[in-house]
């Protein structure tokens, strides 16, 4: 069953070569003064870094829908948390 | 994929495999919540004292920083190709690509201690303010984990030594490797919002 998962160590090297280009660009992009777009872009790379190793490290571009509910359902809640306590600092 | 060899299991092999994979999924979505909890607070205190984190940012070492940050990288694709080598059963290749990861781990680690140090030499203190306060527990808490990465794979390499897994059955790499890439993953983020942006 399943056993191939499509992962070969071609695509290991893309995503590893990707990830560190994104690390360089994100190490470059904090030189320059952008005033709160630094912020934004650094979390930009960080989350397309983190896609790409849950994609295909984790292999989770592969996997069946319950294992993807497994994945997002602890984001949804950290949403929530992160969500709920800025409008409440920032708006209280 | 995954059979478990001898005949105790009461689950066909298939499914034990899968059950595997959902509980480190469960046990990761708890460790997401633990790591939000402080990057929560992270946020908060950011929001409250723009100024500090400006200014304490840069007693950070962007070098080490970005250095550690490519250290994990390496070894998140050592772990990824030491499971596309167990797949195709090559047991060799798994010993190799398992003893990198740890010894990636410990460099981590070591570079980590490094940075710690200069900063206590530097008078800087997990109470010496919020931001320090933060960057201290994160990270440690974060290096405790690479410690327990470290172990776990440690013994993995010991099964893989004496020739527990094959093509059929190496749960335990795929189980550990989720884990391992997880806490590359908190690194992902912990890297800009302490060293790069302030």
């Amino acid at each position: 069953m399943k056993s191939s998962h499509g992962t070969g160590y071609g695509i290991y090297l893309a995503v590893f070569a990707a990830l560190l280009v994104l690390t360089g660009a994100t190490v470059a992009v904090s030189y320059l003064d952008l005033g709160v777009m630094n912020v934004a872009v650094a979390l930009l790379i960080a989350s397309l870094k983190a896609s790409l190793v849950a994609l295909f490290f984790m292999h989770l571009k592969f996997e069946n829908k319950l294992v993807w509910a497994f994945a997002l359902v602890p984001i949804f809640f950290l949403v929530l948390i992160v969500g709920g306590t800025i409008s409440d600092t920032l708006y209280r | 994929m995954a059979a478990e060899g001898s005949g105790h299991a009461h689950m066909d092999p298939a499914q034990a495999y899968d059950a595997a994979k959902l509980g480190i999924w469960t046990f990761l979505a708890t460790e997401v919540l633990l790591f939000g909890g402080l990057f929560t607070a992270y946020i908060v205190f950011r929001l409250k004292f723009p100024e500090m984190f400006r200014i304490d940012h840069a007693h950070l070492n962007r070098l080490m920083g970005a250095t550690n940050t490519v250290v994990l990288i390496c070894s998140s694709l050592t772990v990824a190709l030491g499971i596309a080598a167990i797949r195709k059963g090559k047991q060799g290749l798994l010993r190799l690509y398992l003893a990198l990861t740890i010894l990636l781990a410990a460099v981590f680690l070591g570079i980590k201690y490094v940075e710690w140090n200069e900063k206590f030499a530097h008078g800087l203190f997990p109470d010496t303010d919020v931001f320090f306060s933060l960057y201290f527990v994160m990270t440690g808490l974060h290096g405790l984990h690479v410690l327990g990465g470290m172990l776990v794979l440690g013994g993995v390499l010991a099964l893989a030594w004496r020739g527990k897994f094959s093509e059929r059955y190496y749960t335990p790499v795929e189980v550990s490797g989720l884990y391992w890439h997880f806490v590359d993953l908190v690194w992902i983020y912990l890297f800009p919002l302490f060293y790069l942006i302030g």
